[in-house]
């Protein structure tokens, strides 16, 4: 039995085709196509105890479950036999369809199977795929909210002899923390002054997983992707452009439910050559237009 | 068989034969048609093609059907450049380069052309190492698990490469990125698209290495060579999906796909110059695509903290933009905007030698500078291309802002329109002197303003100013490197604009700088070349030698190797450029030094073809003098010319001819009557080719000028000396190997000694017997050297010539010769038909003719084949020649003819041919006696 060729979809309908092919021809009980949408959490074996993390995994929420009956019981001649279909996405009493994502520990995951029963003596035939959601866009404009940043010894937190740092100036900005998700982020910055060489310069994208439960929730960050947008002793006073496009499947529409929260965050890491490492966090927000 | 006699010759009277033989002329009609005619091509499609009747023989004669075999060799494709076009190795890079061309159009100086140049250019001696370390830059901690064992499945394949290969030459380091290359082809032909990703990330991250300095130009084309190849073999695939108006989703996806992957690469440079190669992919998404991209990715260079990095990868962005986007110039403009921002403290950081910049130590700053040239000259050449005047001016001005660095002005220099720089030389001059001289040594600026001023004139009123600002400055430098650079290139200019004092003055001063310590010993290439520009500009050789250092200059040259090429040289441009004979005594002093000395050159080792071209060189200069009517003088320079020539045989052989044309024209003159003082002189010269003929080695050669001189003796009415050119081309034949070497192969000699021989013999017609020797004193000798000559036993050679002697002799017989020499009696006055030389002639005949039967007698036995074509051929020449009315020769005509057809293996059709021929003649006057003959040949009937 072939695969059902894999769609892209907003919302509405999942169409597509099944393909049945066989030498000779087959006999069946029925053809039935299932779709099934769940979110599966854990819990990370740094906020729980890692047998907790093994055996406490959080129980999967499911979005969706639906099955339809696609060919009653009967025979398929020999050679390929092609069938569309059209499967509508009704999601049952308040639930919403969250965009697909693959987490650490959310994941967010659609998938369509399709089941030929088939007489005792023969084995039902199976085949599953993925397919992606990507949520309805969010009505409204997005109001874009920019973020001005300086970068001084001054400003820094968590560091141990301020004397020891040496000097420097950095200045930049990004164009809006409110990020289109199919938009890349942009944004300048400007090093006016630094008394030790530039090593490099990095965006670190970091996504925020917090799973809640009845004994109170656990918040994980972990990076995502690493963007060097300069790489050596940049010229002075000269704008250097940031610029990083989110990676698909790895990000969503910043998502808060009850039970877990997908944030997203960016930091800017200066690398200088004595090893002083100096990271800027800004939360960002991710949504669909 | 028995003996025959020649009894009868056929007497023949040649101008009745003549009249009866010769073919009524027809005046030819215009458009009739006539094979030897100029072909004429009207061709329909052309409307180009003005149609001016006949003379229009265009080359592009595709409807005709005569083809000049010459011409058709050239035709098409000439093997050696189809050779050279399959040995490219990257001809995919030669097709990028003409699409190129075509979009932006031939004058702009192509990568490929600048390609070669770096790559000759910037090399190490240092050892170099390639690190592959990070997996590549799909690298994000939350794969999905498919993913992560499909990059694990890859790594497997590339262990190889994953370690890091230290202490490599610069040539095991070209092989190991050529392997790159080569696997990068591979992974796309198999379709192994993530594979190809990762190769072209690795490479270009080697590109953030400027370890080994010196050898970063060259780096950069190599590795973005293999962007290239990454480029190609990507747009092809996406293009594979993509038609050009169904742009379906999937593909739109693949493609989607990619950018993201490229969007996701880790380290700065990696990413900037994966995303630049695939540039023009950019359109496959949305039409603005390549709009948007170009200004984002040069503004993504700033990011790059080495400025000789960051200029390369400008330069890259500049030639993949002017590829795919020509018209988006202003992304070009900021590119150039942004660079010299950074350039402003580029100045600053050399010298203060940040931590980042300890590189710069082992560098020093005059040497690491100039890496930035090939970078900066290309975007300088991007920019400038088809640009308004206004914007370079703009250009300069800013450049001027930056305290006329001499860097930024070089690249100015090299990159912007020659014309442009022309019109301005007094400024640039102005400008280089200003500049500050550390950094950028001053020599190479001016050698940079030299080139602009080879190619383009300055305004006329300003040359002789910039000639003396320019010269001195050059005439102080110390090296004799950086002047030999200098000065090379501004020779040039010198010899464009100025006459022969100036150009004395330059290579004067190039003598004086060149002369301590032997310096020209370093720097032959470029003296070379400005002898080659010298050369160029003069071609009136009496000036050109009239310049008082030339030939001081030329002794600069002591390596002999250079010298004779350096010679080659000037003998070549004369040979080229003199057009009227000369007897100038400062050409000819000077030019029988150069010849000399390219002559002097020769020796046991010097290659055939290197001799052939220098005897070439030579006879050409030896043709082109000429002293007028002052014989005796001429005669007196090819005395002078062989003595100093005599290793060259083709020479020698010139010399042999021309003397000969000599004594023609000194006869001409006197229209065949010698005086005594002309006979004299006549005499002279061929006693000069009596004497000079011996001394040559090939055979032939010896044995045609014998002829050829003969013969020139003969005409001269010297006919001792006639008699002396003969004999000796007799006793010479003895001498002629079996086998001789024609141009490298070993070839049997019969032929050629066929050929000659029966030349011999139409001269020896018209000899007038000496008083002294007897009757034919010349034939029977010959024939006496040819009767001991040992002969092939396969070929009928022999035979062959023994029959022309027979045709000689029937000639001989006649009353009145074929044909004579003005003012010499031949035989046929000398003896007026004597009875007593008719029995000689006739005895000699009779011998001949029982030497062919003998030979046709041995061939009985089993050549038959041969005896009856030889045969045959008697029976013609008996035909022809012999007196049919006497009996016995026809009776052994009729053998003859029976033997012809005795074993059938004569052809029928000649027999049949023959036969109908007889019976024409006997139609003829006096021929009656043929009709009787021809009922006495029956044809042989096959069955």
């Amino acid at each position: 039995m072939g695969a059902v060729s894999q769609v892209l979809l907003c919302c509405e309908v999942l169409s597509g085709v099944v393909v049945v092919s066989g030498k000779d021809s087959i006999q069946h009980q029925g053809v039935s196509l299932t779709v099934e949408g769940s979110v599966n959490l854990q819990l990370s074996a740094k906020s729980v105890g890692v047998f907790e993390a093994f055996y406490n995994s959080v129980k999967p929420i499911q979005i969706i479950s639906s099955t339809i009956e696609m060919v009653k019981p009967g025979k398929f001649p020999s050679g390929k036999t092609e069938i569309p279909f059209e499967f509508p996405l009704h999601v049952k009493g308040n639930k919403v369809l969250y965009e697909t994502y693959h987490g650490v520990f959310v994941n967010i995951q659609y998938t369509l199977r399709c089941d030929m029963r088939r007489s005792l003596l023969a084995k039902d035939l199976t085949k599953t795929c993925e397919f992606i959601v990507h949520s309805a866009p969010q009505k409204g404009k997005l109001t874009p909210s920019p973020v001005d940043f300086t970068i001084t010894p001054e400003t820094l937190q968590n560091v141990k002899e301020r004397a020891l740092l040496p000097k420097f100036l950095i200045r930049g900005h990004l164009n809006s923390t409110n990020c289109v998700i199919t938009q890349p982020l942009t944004g300048e910055l400007v090093v006016e002054s630094s008394e030790a060489a530039i090593k490099s310069i990095e965006l670190q994208l970091v996504r925020v997983e917090t799973c809640g439960c009845a004994e109170g929730y656990a918040r994980d960050a972990t990076e995502i992707q690493n963007i060097q947008i300069a790489d050596g002793d940049v010229c002075r006073s000269l704008s250097v452009p940031i610029y990083m496009v989110f990676p698909r499947l790895f990000t969503c529409p910043t998502l808060e439910t009850t039970n877990f929260k997908v944030e997203f965050e960016v930091n800017v890491v200066v690398l200088l050559h004595a090893d002083h490492l100096i990271t800027e966090n800004f939360p960002l927000k991710l949504c669909r237009v | 068989l028995a003996a025959y006699q020649w009894e009868h010759p056929r007497s023949r009277n040649y101008k009745a034969e003549f009249a009866s033989c010769r073919l009524e002329a027809v005046p030819l009609e215009f458009g009739d048609y006539h094979p030897l005619k100029p072909i004429t091509v009207t061709e329909s499609k052309t409307k180009k093609v003005s149609r001016k009747g006949s003379t229009s023989s265009t080359s592009s004669s595709s409807s005709s059907s005569v083809v000049d075999p010459l011409s058709s060799v050239l035709d098409g494709t000439d093997p050696l450049s189809m050779f050279a076009a399959t040995a490219d190795p990257d001809s995919s890079r030669k097709r990028r380069d003409r699409d190129e061309n075509s979009i932006i159009g031939s004058d702009f100086e192509p990568w490929a052309n600048k390609r070669g140049e770096i790559l000759a250019r910037y090399t190490t001696t240092e050892k170099l190492s390639i690190v592959s370390t990070s997996k590549a830059g799909t690298a994000t901690s939350a794969m999905s698990e498919k993913v992560r064992t499909r990059l694990e499945e890859l790594d497997d394949f590339e262990e190889g490469s994953q370690k890091e290969l230290l202490n490599l030459t610069q040539q095991d380091y070209v092989n190991r990125i050529e392997e790159l290359n080569q696997s990068l082809k591979d992974a796309w032909a198999s379709d192994q698209k993530v594979k190809a990703l990762k190769i072209v990330i690795q490479c270009s991250k080697l590109l953030s290495d400027t370890s080994v300095i010196r050898f970063y130009p060259s780096k950069f084309v190599l590795i973005t060579d293999i962007l290239d190849t990454f480029a190609d073999g990507y747009c092809f695939c996406i293009s594979d999906h993509f038609s050009p108006e169904n742009v379906n989703d999937t593909a739109k996806e693949t493609c989607l796909n990619w950018f993201f992957k490229i969007a996701s690469i880790r380290e700065l440079i990696p990413r900037f110059y994966v995303e630049a190669s695939i540039l023009k992919c950019n359109k496959f998404l949305s039409k603005t695509g390549i709009s948007e991209c170009l200004p984002r990715l040069t503004c993504m260079i700033r990011g790059i903290g080495d400025p000789l990095v960051s200029v390369y990868a400008r330069a890259y962005l500049c030639r993949v933009g002017m590829e795919v986007a020509p018209h988006l110039k202003e992304s070009l403009n900021k590119n150039f905007f942004d660079f010299l921002l950074t350039f402003k403290q580029l100045r600053a950081r050399c010298l203060l030698l940040f931590p980042s910049f300890s590189q710069c130590l082992f560098v020093e700053l005059p040497s690491y500078l100039p890496l930035y040239s090939p970078a900066m000259d290309w975007i300088f050449q991007c920019i400038s291309y088809h640009a308004p005047e206004a914007l370079l001016t703009e250009m300069m001005e800013r450049c001027k802002k930056l305290g006329n660095n001499a860097l930024l002005l070089n690249s100015v220099m090299s990159a912007f329109r020659a014309e442009f720089i022309a019109t301005r030389s007094m400024d640039f001059i102005g400008m280089i002197k200003e500049c500050d001289e550390s950094g950028f040594p001053k020599h190479l600026l001016f050698r940079s303003l030299g080139l602009n001023l080879a190619l383009a004139d300055p305004p006329e009123g300003d040359r002789l100013q910039i000639l003396n600002e320019a010269w001195k400055v050059i005439t102080k430098l110390k090296n004799p490197q950086d002047y030999i650079n200098c000065a090379e290139v501004w020779v040039e200019y010198t010899c464009k604009h100025f006459t022969k004092r100036e150009v004395n003055t330059v290579l004067a001063d190039v003598i004086k700088h060149m002369t301590p310590d032997r310096a020209f010993e370093d720097s032959y290439p470029q003296l070379q070349s400005i002898i080659k520009k010298v050369i160029a500009h003069f071609h009136d050789f009496s000036v050109l030698f009239s310049v008082e250092k030339f030939l001081p200059f030329l002794d600069m040259f002591q390596k002999e190797s250079v010298r004779v090429e350096v010679c080659k040289c000037i003998m070549e441009v004369f040979i080229k450029h003199q057009q009227e004979p000369t007897k100038d005594p400062v050409i000819l002093n000077a030019l029988l030094h150069v010849c000399k000395t390219t002559h002097d050159s020769v020796n046991a080792l010097t290659l055939e073809d290197e001799k052939r071209t220098l005897a070439y060189l030579i006879n050409g200069f030896i043709k082109m003098v000429s002293f007028g009517r002052d014989f005796e003088q001429q005669l007196s320079f090819y005395v002078e010319a062989r003595s100093m020539f005599c290793n060259l045989e083709p020479v020698l052989v010139q010399l042999i001819h021309s003397v000969n044309r000599l004594a023609m024209e000194t006869r001409k003159v006197m229209k065949g009557n010698h005086s005594r003082k002309t006979a004299a002189f006549v005499r002279a010269c061929v006693a000069y080719c009596f004497i000079t003929i011996p001394s040559l080695v090939g055979i032939f050669t010896r044995l045609n000028l014998y002829l050829h001189s003969g013969q020139v003796a003969l005409a001269n009415q010297c006919l001792s000396q006639a008699d002396a050119f003969f004999k000796a081309a007799i006793s010479l034949i003895p001498e002629v190997p079996k086998m001789i070497n024609i141009d490298g192969k070993m070839r049997p000699s019969e032929s050629f000694l066929l050929e000659f021989l029966c030349n011999f013999f139409s001269t020896l017609l018209i000899v007038p017997d000496h008083p002294e020797h007897g009757v034919l004193f010349l034939v029977r000798e010959l024939l006496n050297v040819i009767q001991d000559y040992t002969w092939e036993d396969s070929s009928d050679d022999k035979i062959r010539i023994y029959t022309c002697v027979l045709h000689l002799l029937s000639a001989m017989s006649q009353e009145t010769y074929l044909y004579h020499i003005d003012k010499v009696d031949s035989n046929d006055s000398l003896y007026g038909g004597d009875s007593k030389f008719l029995a000689e002639n006739n005895k000699l005949c009779e011998t001949v003719m029982a030497q062919i039967l003998e030979h046709l007698k041995t061939l009985a036995k089993d050549e038959v084949g041969r005896q009856s074509s030889l045969g045959l051929s008697f029976f013609n020449s008996i035909l022809a020649h012999g007196d049919l009315r006497n009996n016995r020769l026809n009776q052994l005509s009729v053998n003859l003819w029976h033997l012809a057809q005795r074993h059938g293996c004569a052809d029928t059709r000649t027999m049949v041919k023959t036969l109908e021929y007889i019976k024409k003649r006997s139609k003829q006057p006096d021929m009656g006696h043929l009709t009787e003959l021809a009922l006495r040949l029956p044809l042989q009937t096959r069955t």
